[in-house]
């Protein structure tokens, strides 16, 4: 039986060939925490950005008269496990807010702000740190300004910074844009030109390995123009690192506009975010814990899963831990 | 070394010369007049001539020297005459805050005690704590200690501070009543009851802040310990049969520290930056708090001297890091 020769054109190969992408995705898949981050991220997001059509109440919507006593101050529904006299109302699932206005509405209308904020801020800090970072690494003379550059942005104190641009350009940008949006594209920008740097100095340390090997010395020989060899060779090449900064860079891109909201920086006072609901409450969260847990949860949830989606990125993109 | 340290301190002049350049500039952008809130009934020539005593509307080729002429000459000169009791500054002009009219650095030096205490001390536990976690958390890898750890971690990352600090206002101090929800920074410790009074009023914002930087500094322990447990050297220390306890606790330990005090180091500035969210929260009238009322009354001298002290900070951590590093290890050499 085993003596049988076995002809070579006869074997098959047994499983399928598999592309780095598939390989990428099944170690992502293996990592449990990343996997229950994405779906908790989707989620959230889907919350968001479905919800207000889905969801009944106006969320900016204040009640006059009678109303206004009757609709004031109402604690969420799961208030009546406990104390069967509690204020609510049950079209009012979390209640509402000391001026009648549906708390849930806000939370979800604040979160389509507060993620919108995270995801620009986020892809223009990636932009800004790829882009000086290839130039700095591809451009031998471009190096030494770029990276003294990026070293006087690791030196300066960027909150102080965040807190008196804003502070400056707030009304100003406000003039052009309105209110809301004068706001948006300032803190999108301060927060993007704030963060940019840990993803220069990685890409621009890949990039200079990368420029090393062979594939590049065989592509320059060939008369590669410089914009070519960036698109075609390098960029794909460190797209990994830029992946896993792009995911971490939304998370604090949260909680910067947060902590901008909560130091009573950020947008105008009706305009809800998660920072700014949360804001609000901290005066009376002895009596209402609720309008503060929500939104912090909110925010602890959503930049925890994003982390937790970064993890396991990093370890999926990265060829050493996959396939163990 | 030696060299390297000269070079780095000759090159960081005009780094910080720059940084303070550019705060400065942003700052003669701030809209807002420092006389806004003056009366109403103090006639034009008097209010031009309280114009010209705070400086504003110079130039800036004149304000930013005689700024830094300020700062750098008279204050230093002040502090001196401050210790050791001699009169060299005389009665030349010091920076002086729009809000109090008293000088900018008397205020720092009044507020930097409350700072100090609460954030140091964070940090300190936070060291304290972070360190152990790190190193059982990489030597017993993928256990369900390291994966409780990690998940702590990652929650102490991802809570962001004015959540954290809220949530322990409500749970410890409104629901159990154990601390107080205001850290009290008139209270003066004379013996032991009053010496609970200030731990007790201190447990909360320590909490909020060691949690944050635990969860950075054990992070950064596990990887840096995992980098070395697999290296050849510790495979030699077992082999030659030396204990566990010193093959981790010796070897490898002393190995990985390297990155992890400069991390350390990295991060003491942050620890006189006051950490502006908490003290915030938890009404801590430290350095933090100094800066976010400076800028809401448009005290730009405040702003400025604050927002410099910080950078000043970085910029030397920096340097410090990076000798520390230096001395760690014997392989990096600047020379």
């Amino acid at each position: 039986m085993t003596d049988a020769p076995i002809s070579m054109d006869k074997v098959e190969p047994t499983a399928p060939p598999r592309s780095q992408w598939a390989d990428i995705w099944a170690q992502f898949r293996s990592h449990r925490g990343a996997m229950w981050g994405a779906g908790i991220f989707l989620f959230i997001v889907l919350l968001v950005v479905a919800g207000p059509f889905v969801y009944w109440n106006d969320p900016q919507f204040v009640p006059t008269g009678r109303d206004f006593l009757n609709l004031r101050d109402t604690r969420p529904i799961y208030t009546l496990l406990w104390d069967a006299d509690a204020k609510v109302n049950w079209l009012y699932p979390l209640g509402t807010d000391n001026l009648g206005r549906d708390i849930l509405g806000r939370l979800l209308i604040g979160g389509r702000i507060s993620l919108a904020v995270g995801m620009a801020a986020m892809v223009l800090s990636v932009v800004l740190g790829t882009f000086i970072g290839v130039v700095a690494g591809y451009f031998r003379t471009l190096d030494g300004p770029l990276m003294r550059l990026t070293d006087l942005f690791l030196a300066l104190p960027l909150l102080p910074l965040l807190l008196v641009a804003v502070l400056l350009f707030r009304d100003r940008l406000s003039g052009m844009f309105g209110p809301e949006g004068g706001t948006f594209i300032l803190i999108v920008t301060l927060v993007g030109i704030t963060s940019w740097m840990q993803t220069a100095r990685i890409v621009r340390g890949d990039v200079l390995a990368l420029k090393e090997r062979e594939f590049i010395l065989a592509a320059r020989s060939i008369g590669t123009s410089p914009t070519k060899m960036i698109t075609r060779h390098l960029l794909p090449n460190v797209m990994s690192p830029i992946m896993v900064s792009a995911t971490l860079g939304i998370a604090t891109a949260i909680i910067t506009e947060s902590a901008l909201s909560f130091l009573g920086f950020g947008f105008p006072p009706d305009f809800p975010t998660w920072g700014k609901l949360l804001f609000d409450a901290v005066d009376r969260m002895e009596l209402y814990p609720e309008r503060v847990l929500w939104p912090g949860l909110l925010i602890s949830l959503t930049v925890l899963s994003v982390n937790y989606v970064g993890d396991g990125l990093r370890d999926a993109l990265d060829p050493r831990i996959r396939g163990r | 070394m030696l060299t390297f340290t000269i070079r780095r301190l000759v090159l960081s002049v005009p780094t910080l010369l720059f940084i303070s350049f550019v705060i400065f500039m942003l700052l003669e952008l701030a809209p807002g007049d420092p006389l806004a809130g003056m009366p109403l009934t103090i006639p034009d020539d008097v209010r031009v001539k309280m114009r010209e005593a705070l400086g504003v509307g110079q130039p800036f080729y004149i304000a930013f020297p005689k700024w830094l002429y300020q700062f750098f000459v008279v204050e230093p000169l002040y502090m001196m005459d401050a210790i050791f009791g001699t009169s060299w500054a005389g009665d030349q002009q010091r920076v002086i805050s729009w809000q109090t009219r008293s000088p900018v650095m008397d205020i720092v030096v009044q507020r930097l005690p409350q700072t100090l205490w609460v954030v140091g001390t964070a940090y300190v536990v936070a060291i304290l704590i972070a360190l152990p976690i790190g190193i059982y958390s990489a030597y017993r890898q993928y256990s369900w200690f390291d994966n409780a750890g990690t998940f702590v971690t990652m929650v102490g990352f991802s809570v962001p501070p004015f959540f954290s600090g809220v949530l322990v206002i409500v749970v410890f101090a409104v629901w159990l009543g154990w601390f107080p929800s205001i850290y009290d920074t008139t209270h003066e410790v004379t013996d032991w009851a009053s010496f609970k009074v200030q731990l007790q009023q201190m447990v909360m914002p320590v909490m909020v802040l060691a949690l944050q930087i635990t969860s950075q500094l054990s992070r950064f322990m596990r990887a840096s310990m995992l980098d070395n447990l697999n290296q050849d050297y510790v495979r030699t220390a077992r082999a030659k049969g030396l204990g566990e306890k010193t093959v981790v606790l010796v070897h490898v330990l002393r190995n990985s520290l390297i990155p992890v005090v400069t991390v350390i180091a990295l991060g003491i500035p942050s620890i006189f930056g006051g950490a502006i969210i908490t003290e915030q929260v938890f009404k801590v009238n430290g350095i933090g708090q100094l800066l976010i009322t400076a800028i809401q009354a448009n005290d730009l001298p405040m702003v400025q001297t604050l927002t410099f002290i910080f950078a000043i900070l970085i910029v030397l951590f920096n340097l410090i890091a990076d000798i520390l590093h230096g001395i760690l290890d014997p392989r990096i050499r600047y020379d």
